[in-house]
């Protein structure tokens, strides 16, 4: 795949356009533009996206940011409604209702609670179906759309409104669910975990493999939210690429089974430089609180460790 | 030509789909709606349809599949009962907001809790205000009718809204009746083609479908779903007319039997109508001036001319298939006597809930209700009007 990225960023017409109305140093909208920019210019597409940040600050009535046709119904049901819609599009190609010559691609668009906690059936309804979509999942963390409440994305320990940090109970107690393991585990042709800020070229390339990939697939994107994380927006960058140096957020992708890590870290950096820029977990740095840090530590090792397990063992 | 066959309401209902051949149907089992999407796949294994069949996890996936394939640009049906109407709750109002004119055939069963399979109206009335246009059907030969006919309805340019079809669990979905079916291409022909103004697979012209929609707007959009269940009435008389022509049945906003010089009157939909038929008769043959006045249209609700046609009337009985539990009366008796009420008639009538959770409702409760009213036309006290029919009491009665 011979492509010079910069030129795409420069030369491709953007379908997300600008005036929405998402935060100063949010990565949702970066993860939307930068993966619509992986379609091919002369396909149509349908994009639908749960109910969250995304939704309500891109398309508030009469204004729109989507360049090609989008839907929005509620909150737990974007791939299912997508499905509908893919569901139409092969039956009225089929009936030869639709010119043959054009295609449509279909994508959708959930944050970490449309998609890890209240999507979740419907999300794995549509990808054991085996629609032709693309799910995308902006990952950040918590419920930033209704004021930081914990997900079942939620790192361990940190501070949300409903996982405050407290005298008692330091934070959320529980460990992040592994959403794209278990998309995985519904052996789907492409996987994904990608960055909305770290590397570019890395969620370019995995946006085009998912939206060309026929069959169903799934992106989950991490995305920053600056209110949710409480880091200054300058650091946003930072954050990101430390997210992936601590091994916290790995860079993989799943083609038929088979794992490849796709950035490989030279210089494993401690976690507590992905922790330490971020409010939330502020509190883990306190005198006494060193056991958290050692904690986390062990948990991000343990996961890095069965993700290179998992590559050797499914490329033998 | 139309044909003599014998089938269940399932059957009937399955049948019609057939004829309509829906782009999508995206449908999850539920008893007694079950059969419906079962008779369905086989069509679809077997290549009679041309229909994308979408055997969703859940009922709020069927319902967000429909939508997502209604908005794209398809002709979508589902069919569900009961707890998988409650479970589409949440999406059976963003169908109707979005102007989707999905069809749903209804098998009416009582909602949970605590779980019961069998019928009355509960599930259906727990969406009566949801801007779903809703047809109920005494048999299987209406059932199939209406849906021959919610094509037009739902997809007419002053309506689109989606549209259900009632039908009472077991008692008509799963009876074989006669009925008579019309031809496949004569059914093509009176459904006629979707051609849905705007679509998402629609290249040349994008739409965004589904915003946040605050307070500057909100309020004229659900003015404007108002105005189209106001205007859907012409259209479903209009639609009946064709298929009258087309059928020789008539149907209309509602069925008047032995009404014109009836005394006493009941009120009521779906299958109890047949029973209540046959007690008319009876009484009739007694010389008692019984009639009946079945609702084929609830929603939009036709109170003008319910009130209009119950006007001569001494008493009337409403009788609800579903409690409000709102210590007042059932929803069918609240919108009957409020219709009567702002159309200056003012006939005393009285609320009977029965039936519920599939209770018998054999014909000597009719008869028991047709006596209560005359009890109430001769001594001119209406006593309490929201009562019960066919409940066991201490008294073991």
């Amino acid at each position: 795949m011979a492509y010079n990225l910069k030129e795409v960023v420069a030369n491709k017409p953007s379908r997300f356009s600008e005036g929405h109305r998402m935060c100063a140093g949010c990565g949702a909208p970066v993860v939307a533009r930068h993966i619509l920019r992986a379609l091919k210019e002369e396909d149509h597409a349908v994009i639908a996206c749960a109910t969250g940040c995304m939704e309500v600050s891109t398309f508030t009535y009469p204004y729109t940011s989507w360049t090609d046709s989008f839907i929005h119904t509620a909150f737990e049901c974007a791939a299912s409604t997508l499905s509908g819609a893919e569901a139409a599009y092969k039956s009225l190609k089929k009936q030869g209702k639709l010119p043959e010559d054009e295609h449509t691609k279909f994508i959708a668009f959930g944050g970490d609670g449309g998609t890890y906690d209240i999507g979740l059936q419907a999300l794995s309804g549509a990808m054991e179906r085996g629609h032709d979509l693309t799910y995308v999942c902006y990952d950040n963390g918590a419920y930033m759309n209704t004021g930081i409440q914990r997900s079942s994305a939620t790192p361990k320990f940190a501070d949300t409104t409903t996982s405050p940090a407290g005298k008692v109970i330091p934070g959320k107690m529980q460990s992040r669910k592994d959403l794209t393991q278990i998309l995985v585990e519904h052996h789907i042709p492409y996987a994904a975990q990608s960055i909305a800020f770290a590397d570019f070229r890395d969620l370019y390339e995995k946006a085009e493999k998912a939206i060309y990939t026929e069959g169903p697939t799934f992106l989950n994107v991490f995305a920053p939210c600056p209110r949710g994380w409480g880091y200054d927006t300058p650091e946003l960058m930072n954050i990101n690429k430390l997210a992936v140096q601590t091994c916290y957020w790995p860079l993989y992708e799943v083609v038929d089974g088979k794992y490849k890590i796709t950035y490989k870290p030279a210089k494993k950096l401690p976690v507590e430089e992905f922790l330490k820029p971020q409010k939330r977990f502020r509190h883990m740095f306190k005198p006494g609180n060193e056991w958290m840090i050692e904690e986390f530590q062990k948990e991000v090792d343990r996961r890095w460790q069965e993700l290179l397990d998992l590559e050797e063992m499914t490329n033998k | 030509m139309s044909i003599r066959e014998r089938l269940s309401g399932n059957e009937a209902s399955s049948f019609a789909m057939k004829q309509i051949n829906p782009d999508v149907v995206a449908a999850f089992p539920i008893t007694p709606s079950t059969e419906i999407p079962q008779y369905f796949s086989t069509f679809v294994a077997n290549g009679t349809v041309d229909t994308e069949f979408v055997a969703v996890e859940s009922e709020h996936s069927a319902m967000s599949a429909c939508i997502g394939a209604e908005a794209a640009g398809a002709r979508a049906m589902t069919a569900t009962s009961a707890n998988g109407l409650s479970y589409m709750w949440e999406m059976i109002y963003i169908a109707s907001s979005l102007r989707l004119p999905i069809v749903m055939s209804l098998v009416n069963r009582a909602v949970s809790g605590p779980l019961n399979i069998h019928n009355d109206h509960s599930d259906a009335m727990g969406v009566r205000d949801a801007g779903w246009i809703m047809l109920f059907s005494e048999n299987n030969q209406e059932a199939y009718d209406n849906l021959l006919m919610a094509h037009r309805i739902a997809e007419h340019k002053d309506v689109l809204l989606p549209l259900m079809v009632c039908q009472d669990g077991f008692i008509t979905s799963h009876s074989i009746e006669n009925i008579m079916l019309e031809e496949d291409s004569e059914v093509k022909k009176f459904v006629g083609k979707y051609e849905p103004k705007h679509y998402l697979l629609n290249k040349k012209e994008p739409i965004s479908v589904g915003p946040l929609d605050l307070q500057s707007y909100l309020f004229e959009h659900k003015a404007g779903q108002a105005e189209a269940m106001k205007k859907a009435k012409n259209v479903i008389l209009d639609v009946a007319k064709d298929f009258e022509q087309w059928t020789g049945r008539h149907y209309g906003l509602f069925e008047e039997y032995r009404l014109d010089d009836a005394e006493i009157a009941i009120v009521c939909m779906n299958s109890t109508a047949g029973t209540t038929k046959f007690v008319v008769d009876k009484l009739r043959s007694q010389g008692i001036k019984a009639g009946l006045l079945k609702v084929r249209v609830y929603r939009p609700f036709p109170a003008e001319e319910i009130a209009k046609a119950l006007e001569h009337v001494k008493a009337v009985a409403v009788l609800d298939k579903s409690d409000s539990l709102n210590a007042v009366g059932g929803a069918l008796f609240t919108d009957v006597t409020s219709g009567m009420y702002v159309n200056n008639v003012n006939v005393p009538t009285i609320n009977y809930v029965y039936g519920i959770g599939g209770r018998d409702v054999p014909t000597t409760q009719i008869e028991s209700v047709y006596s209560d009213l005359a009890e109430i036309v001769k001594t001119g006290n209406i006593g309490n009007p929201y009562r019960y029919l066919g409940l066991r009491t201490k008294e073991g009665k």
